[in-house]
């Protein structure tokens, strides 16, 4: 079996499974946020239930009204105190207290390899990068895990993506998945996994492969997932990772297909308006002007997204019809930046650094495109009004070419600046 | 189970931000978000669903967030069932869960004009085109969906089973 097929077998007590089999899953943590949150819990009311299944094991984080902008957000607010005051639940990330989910959960132990988590957001299929079976689901069906600690899966067939060479200076994770995501194409792996394997994978740091499986669902998959290593280990603070080992791929596993990619060659990637799979080597641009250019999100929000983007930006300014919008992931992500001093920087160069949320990249607040605005930014989705106005055009970059192009003004490679 | 209505076409990978856009996330009242249904295509592309109609779209339809607020929209502005050649799996989920009928059904674009008089057979799995005459075969939406259905979505079923418990 394959690393999915092993997670799910597990957690439906079965010694086997296969792809195309429904299985009974038992979900080891059920995340809900400020936007999916509400609806679960009028969902759950209707349920007439008196208690969640474990309120250990319901994460509640607020992030896309962080701080609320309106009165309406901060009412929803509210109501969903009251649901994890009334339920006994502890996990709860309050304004302040967290940041954007996807960044939260490993950060505050939440993840761990061999899990299944549902998360009422798409992008939960990012905890994969810890080797965890995570994958998004809608409110009404949150109320039901509520309800019940299970759910029902139909066993994914999995597409392989190895992954060979070292990427070169200047050129990330999100350009290698930029670079999949063209290739495999949006609905590419509709109702699969994906697989990330391969050189490329291991040298890659926890939050690069986050990056990676956080675009997965981008291609419609399931999940996207890594076998746990030592670095995984690491990153959550475990003690030793012999108790992962047992969770990879074994050697003979079935795969509907295996994609390989060289790494080596790859230069940055951008995808244009309005699909995440319509990528171009940056080479190929013709030049862009660019009115907002954005550093945040789950998929690039993290303490070495930010730091890259500040090496680049030490010492020049953003452009002048350019404005730059860097958001840090989480409270923990924004002390570390904070404490590297990689907000003089960024202030000094003329961007305006913001708290931790999920306004800009999905269009609510902090940062809003205006018709006619060409965006460049480090988040997950270009589709047409995701930003703010239908008019607006979205590119998406590494937090390296985001950096560059803020300066320039215009859509650069960072290798000419760096 | 059958449904009828007049077909409003699509294309392909019709996404979660154009059905329903962000800003519109902090609503929860369904008629609310109805009346924004399609707002990413054109503000007021909602009234076109007022009679009642069937959404025929292409491959990946509901692409990008879980946010359930889209099907919810779709159903409350009036849209009857979504006849696509195939969905994004969370947003079949998602609408399935809430009542609203999501049928796949190969070649349905080519076999469909916009405005088309549609009659669309969930258990047998048959798109009928009354104006046209043809009927297109479809996936049959497996029995234990088509209760969920039945009963209005996931809860009321829930809810029932457990009355008859």
């Amino acid at each position: 079996m394959n690393i999915i097929e092993k997670i799910l077998a597990k957690a439906s007590g079965r010694e086997q499974v296969r792809p195309g089999e429904i299985v009974e899953a038992e979900i080891s943590s059920a995340m809900i946020h400020d936007i999916t949150g509400p609806m679960a819990v009028q969902s759950w009311k209707k349920l007439e239930e008196a208690k969640v299944w474990d309120p250990d094991r319901v994460v509640v984080i607020f992030d896309h009204f962080l701080p609320p902008p309106t009165e309406q957000a901060a009412s929803l607010q509210k109501m969903m105190r009251g649901f994890v005051d009334e339920q006994g639940i502890r996990n709860f990330y309050d304004v302040g207290r967290g940041g954007i989910c996807h960044q939260v959960m490993p950060e505050k132990g939440h993840v761990r390899p061999g899990d299944v988590i549902v998360g009422a957001d798409s992008h939960t299929c990012t905890y994969g990068a810890f080797g965890a079976f995570s994958t998004g689901i809608g409110s009404t069906e949150m109320a039901a895990v509520f309800a019940t600690g299970h759910l029902w899966f139909k066993v994914p067939r999995t597409i392989k993506i190895n992954v060979a060479g070292s990427l070169a200076p200047f050129v990330m994770s999100k350009d290698l998945i930029l670079h999949i995501l063209g290739k495999v194409g949006v609905s590419g792996a509709n109702y699969r996994g994906m697989e990330f394997t391969g050189q490329t994978i291991e040298e890659m740091t926890v939050s690069g492969r986050m990056t990676i499986c956080n675009m997965s669902i981008e291609a419609g998959a399931k999940t996207g997932i890594v076998a746990p290593d030592t670095k995984t280990a690491e990153y959550l603070g475990a003690s030793s990772s012999n108790s992962f080992e047992s969770i990879g791929s074994d050697e003979d596993s079935k795969y509907e297909r295996t994609i390989q990619i060289d790494a080596s060659s790859l230069s940055p990637q951008v995808a244009r308006p309005h699909s995440p799979d319509n990528v171009a080597p940056i080479e190929e641009m013709s030049e862009t002007r660019i009115d907002q250019a954005f550093l945040g999100s789950c998929t690039n929000g993290r303490t070495e997204d930010l730091q890259i983007a500040a090496r680049i930006l030490d010492g020049r300014r953003v452009h002048n019809h350019t404005r730059l919008i860097v958001t840090p992931a989480s409270q923990d992500v924004y002390r570390e930046c904070l404490q590297e001093g990689l907000f003089e920087v960024f202030t000094q160069s003329g961007a305006v650094v913001t708290n931790p949320g999920c306004g800009t990249c999905i269009g609510i607040h902090m940062g809003i495109l205006a018709p006619g605005d060409v965006c460049v930014s480090s988040s997950n989705r270009n589709f047409i009004g995701r930003m703010g106005s239908p008019q607006a055009r979205i590119f998406l970059a590494s937090p390296a070419t985001v950096a560059a192009s803020a300066i320039a003004g215009k859509i650069t490679d960072p290798r000419k600046l760096s | 189970m059958m449904v009828e209505g007049k077909a409003v076409k699509l294309g392909n990978n019709v996404d979660t931000d154009v059905i329903l856009p962000g800003k519109y996330l902090a609503l929860t009242d369904p008629a609310e978000l109805g009346n924004h249904a399609m707002e990413g295509v054109s503000p007021g592309f909602a009234s076109k669903f007022a009679d009642g109609v069937v959404m025929v779209a292409g491959e990946n339809f509901g692409q990008g967030s879980s946010r359930e607020h889209a099907a919810i929209a779709l159903k409350a502005a009036g849209v009857r069932c979504v006849v696509a050649e195939s969905f994004a799996r969370i947003f079949y989920r998602n609408a399935i869960n809430i009542g609203l009928p999501a049928l796949e059904c190969q070649g349905i674009l080519t076999r469909v004009t916009d405005g088309d008089q549609l009659s669309v057979d969930l258990e047998h799995g048959q798109v009928g085109n009354r104006t046209t005459g043809a009927t297109v075969n479809a996936e049959p939406i497996p029995l234990d969906l088509l209760q969920v259905l039945n009963d209005g979505g996931i809860i009321e079923h829930l809810k029932k089973k457990r009355a008859r418990q």
